[in-house]
Order: structure tokens, then C-alpha cells, then sequence
């Protein structure tokens, strides 16, 4: 059991460069067990993953060398939580402007990168996420990809308050612009770990 | 609000590079080669460590034409370099929209007594260190991620291994240390206080460490990142190599998969030449780069 009452589940990161670190510690701060994943048989195991945040060319150029594009698709296709912060939700994708290699392109967004400009201005903003109780959300954003169209059935989870889109959901798959894990602030992750639902086709 | 250059944005942009290789660059065409390669930043600069060695004379910030051009090359963050305590070089590539600065002992000092007070700019710095209690004043004036200084353009490991070495051994040895100790502590290691509870209590470094100054192939930045490092800098060590795309993937893959030798083995294959070496112990003392600085 996890400090809120809730069942532990092991949650895997995919570690092949990011900050991975930060999300194993916030998920086992909440009492979750957390694997840095760096192979493709490592992802059976899991009850969720989290792509984190880092370089997404970076990330995924070692996607493909390390052969887990497809096993991704398939992880994502099993209902499974997943979520991706930041270059993780460029990964997440169907469109994105100049990544010049695939992704795993399996959510019906189209992300803008580093659509707030250089690092000088990276920023902190609070943002209202749809459903989550306690008030508005501290955001911290970093050379931030921006989510400019969500196509059914994805839909927007959150906006900043001059209506930029930050994060979208389909089905058990979310991403969001920012990076939850720099913050101590662990309701997006509680969040993500409810969104689990039955692979299509064996719904009950 | 929204607000920029806060502390929390500064520090992360170094947490979204970790696990990743940092590459030295002198062209646009070099920029294009690390990207495609897998590097998660580039430095910009005019050359590369080994040379500004072999040449001499002072050594100062880059051409920002130069800098811009590989900017605009480019997706992931570039980085560039600042002359110790040159604030007006960080003045002109803070307003060219570099990502992140690097106030490097590889150029010239400009100041032998001040750093750069890093609070005062909205982009954000790394710099080097030899041990905890540098890595720790760096971090007091603004620092928002540290490397080690290693001995750069040399490609001799040692002095990198020996600059992560005294740093971790120092956090393990404050874990175990009483409270009552750390004032005294703190002054021998002339470090803030402040920065001295905060490692203690957290048991690491306030900002992303990285480790720089002597990595030349796959092996030696896995060796880092076995040593506690967060992610590696290459300076000469790709583009003064025989087959600079095939090693910049080589140290990639090793930086993501330090902990597997089978990895490093195959990666590690048929590389040819690494960069020709420099063996420290054989420079003369006024030669040495880490030494400059405090």
C-alpha cells in the first residue's frame, strides 16, 4: 500500500538519457516501486510508464538504436498508463515540427517544439488541470514544447491562462508540457496512475 | 504569473540534459554531426580544447556570428564559453540567446580574484571544480550546474577521476559527519554553510554534476558516470578522433549504458583512432588549465 491508501504498483521510467531520476524519486516518495528501464524486455513487468523529460532528439535517436520503438507501441496499446513529460510528450506525438526521426507517434496531437523560445525564456506558470482537485497547478517549463492541436480521441487536460494548450489525454496515455517531477507537488503523478483502462477489444 | 530565469528553470534545463554527452563543436557542419548523433547540447566555440592548448596566446569568447550560425544549425540547447570573472562576455551571450554558459578555465581569466556574480543573469551557468568546497562557492555565486574541470585538450582521464573522486568522497563523508562539525567543516572546506547543511541533508550536490576535462572514448565516460556523474562533457575528444560521427554515437551509448559492459564492449568496436593524448604528469605546472580559478 502507498502512503494515500492506494494498491503499490511498479511504475517503470525509461531512462536512456532525462531526468528520470526525479520521477523515480517523487513515485517512491508516494510508496510506489520505480525501475529505470533501458531495455525492451524490462517493460513487461510494469503496471505504467513515464517518458520523462530531456532532449527528445537525443531520446529518441536511442529509441531506435536500442530497438524499442515498437515495443513502446505495443506497451501503449495494452491500456497501461503512460505519460510523458515534456520531451516525453513530443514522443507521445503524431505530429511534431522538426523532429527529424519517428517517434512512437501514437497520440492525435500536433506539438510545437521549443515553442517559448530559448532557455532565457524557460518560465513557472500555474495551470488549471481539468480534474484535479487543490487548486492550480505550479509549472515549471523548460525550452517547453507547446500543444497546438488535439484531435478526438485525445482531448485537452491543460491550459495556460491565455489558453495555450499544456497537456492532453487519450485514453490511458497523457502528456503534458512541463515537468511535474521538479516540483513536490505529486498530484499529476497520483492523476496518471489512475488512468489505467482495458486494451481495446477486451473492455468488460 | 508566469516568471523566467527563476532558479527552478535554471537548474532545470541541467536536470533535462542528465544521462546525456555535451559535445565541443567549432562549425555548424560539426553541430549537425553531434545532434545527429545523439548529443543532448553542444558548446560552441572557436576551438576545441587540445588546440587552444597547442597554440598559446589568451584565449577569449567566441565570435557570436559564430555562435549564432551554430544556433541556428541546431534543435538542442548550445552552449558557450565566458572567461572567468568576464561578465561582459556573459552579458553579450546571454543577449544572443545562448542557453547556457560555461565560465570555463579553459580560457584566459580575466579576473584572478572575482567569478562572474551568476545570480545577476536570467541564463543560467555551469562551471568547473576540483573538490567539494569549489563546486560549493560556484553554487553560491550562481551556478546552476557544476562539471569537473579534469585537464582539458589532454585526454588523460586521471585528473577528471581524481576531480568526481574528492567531490563524492566528500558528500559521503559529510553524511556520516555530526551537525556540531560542519561549521569548521565549512570553513576548511571554504565553503556557504547554508550549501554545506543542504548537501548534507539531501546527500548530493544542490545542481546537476557533471563530469569534463580529459574523456576521449566510450569507456572513459562510462567510468565517469560509474563515479556518480550526472553526464559527461567531450571536448577534443570526438572531433580530434579518426571517425568523429561513429565515436560521438559510441560515447551516447555508453553514457546511457554505463553499467553494461556488453554495451560499452560492442560500441567500443572498431572505433580507430581516439584523439591523440597528452599525459598530464608530463605538463609543466603554469601549463595546467584546472588551476585556474579558486
Amino acid at each position: 500500500m502507498t502512503l494515500n491508501g492506494t494498491r503499490a504498483v511498479t511504475v517503470g521510467i525509461l531512462a536512456l538519457q532525462g531526468d528520470f531520476r526525479e520521477h523515480r524519486e517523487m513515485l517512491e516518495r508516494m510508496g510506489h516501486r520505480a525501475v529505470e528501464v533501458r531495455k525492451p524486455s524490462q517493460l513487461e513487468a510494469l503496471d505504467a510508464l513515464v517518458i520523462p523529460g530531456g532532449e527528445s532528439t537525443t531520446i529518441a535517436r536511442l529509441i531506435l538504436s536500442n530497438g524499442f520503438q515498437g515495443p513502446l507501441r505495443a506497451f501503449c496499446a495494452t491500456g497501461r498508463p503512460v505519460w510523458g513529460t515534456c520531451a516525453g510528450a513530443i514522443l507521445l506525438a503524431k505530429e511534431v515540427d522538426r523532429l527529424d526521426r519517428p517517434g512512437i507517434e501514437v497520440m492525435e496531437i500536433s506539438v510545437h517544439r521549443n515553442a517559448f523560445g530559448r532557455q532565457v525564456e524557460s518560465f513557472e506558470a500555474d495551470v488549471e488541470v481539468r480534474g484535479l482537485e487543490g487548486g492550480p497547478f505550479r509549472a515549471v517549463f523548460i525550452r517547453a514544447p507547446r500543444i497546438d492541436a488535439v484531435r478526438p480521441p485525445a482531448e485537452v487536460v491543460a491550459t495556460l491562462a491565455d489558453g495555450t494548450i499544456v497537456a492532453a489525454r487519450q485514453g490511458n496515455m497523457l502528456a503534458t508540457s512541463f515537468h511535474p517531477e521538479l516540483t513536490g507537488d505529486s498530484r499529476l503523478h497520483a492523476y496518471f496512475l489512475g488512468l489505467a483502462e482495458a486494451p481495446a477489444g477486451i473492455r468488460h | 504569473m508566469a516568471e523566467t530565469g527563476t532558479w527552478a528553470v535554471k537548474v532545470g534545463l541541467a536536470q533535462m540534459l542528465k544521462g546525456g554527452v555535451i559535445m565541443d563543436v567549432v562549425t555548424p557542419e560539426h553541430a549537425k554531426i553531434a545532434e545527429e548523433a545523439g548529443a543532448c547540447a553542444v558548446m560552441a566555440l572557436e576551438r576545441v580544447p587540445s588546440d587552444i592548448r597547442r597554440d598559446g596566446g589568451v584565449a577569449r569568447m567566441s565570435d557570436p556570428q559564430m555562435i549564432q550560425e551554430i544556433m541556428e544549425a541546431v534543435t538542442i540547447p548550445v552552449m558557450a564559453k565566458a572567461r572567468i570573472g568576464h561578465f561582459v562576455e556573459a552579458d553579450v551571450l546571454e543577449a544572443i540567446g545562448i542557453d547556457y554558459i560555461d565560465e570555463s578555465e579553459v580560457l584566459t581569466p580575466a579576473d584572478e580574484t572575482h567569478h562572474i556574480d551568476k545570480h545577476q543573469f536570467r541564463v543560467p551557468f555551469v562551471c568547473g571544480c576540483r573538490n567539494l568546497g569549489e563546486a560549493l562557492r560556484r553554487i553560491g555565486e550562481g551556478a546552476a550546474m557544476i562539471r569537473t574541470k579534469g585537464e582539458a585538450g589532454t585526454g588523460d582521464i586521471v585528473e577528471a577521476v581524481r576531480h568526481m573522486r574528492s567531490v563524492m568522497g566528500d558528500v559521503r563523508r559529510l553524511q556520516n559527519m555530526p551537525d556540531a562539525e560542519l561549521y569548521a567543516f565549512a570553513k576548511e572546506i571554504q565553503a556557504p554553510l547554508s550549501l554545506v547543511k543542504q548537501v548534507k541533508a539531501e546527500g548530493r550536490l544542490p545542481v546537476v554534476n557533471f563530469a569534463a576535462g580529459g574523456v576521449a572514448t566510450p569507456a572513459d565516460a562510462a567510468l565517469m558516470m560509474r563515479l556518480g556523474a550526472d553526464g559527461v562533457f567531450v571536448g577534443s575528444g570526438i572531433f580530434k578522433s579518426e571517425n568523429p560521427p561513429l565515436v560521438a554515437k559510441a560515447i551516447v551509448e555508453a553514457t546511457t549504458h554505463y553499467q553494461d559492459a556488453e554495451v560499452i564492449a560492442r560500441v567500443s568496436a572498431g572505433l580507430g583512432k581516439a584523439m591523440p593524448g597528452i599525459h598530464v604528469a608530463s605538463l609543466p605546472e603554469k601549463e595546467l588549465l584546472a588551476t585556474r580559478g579558486w
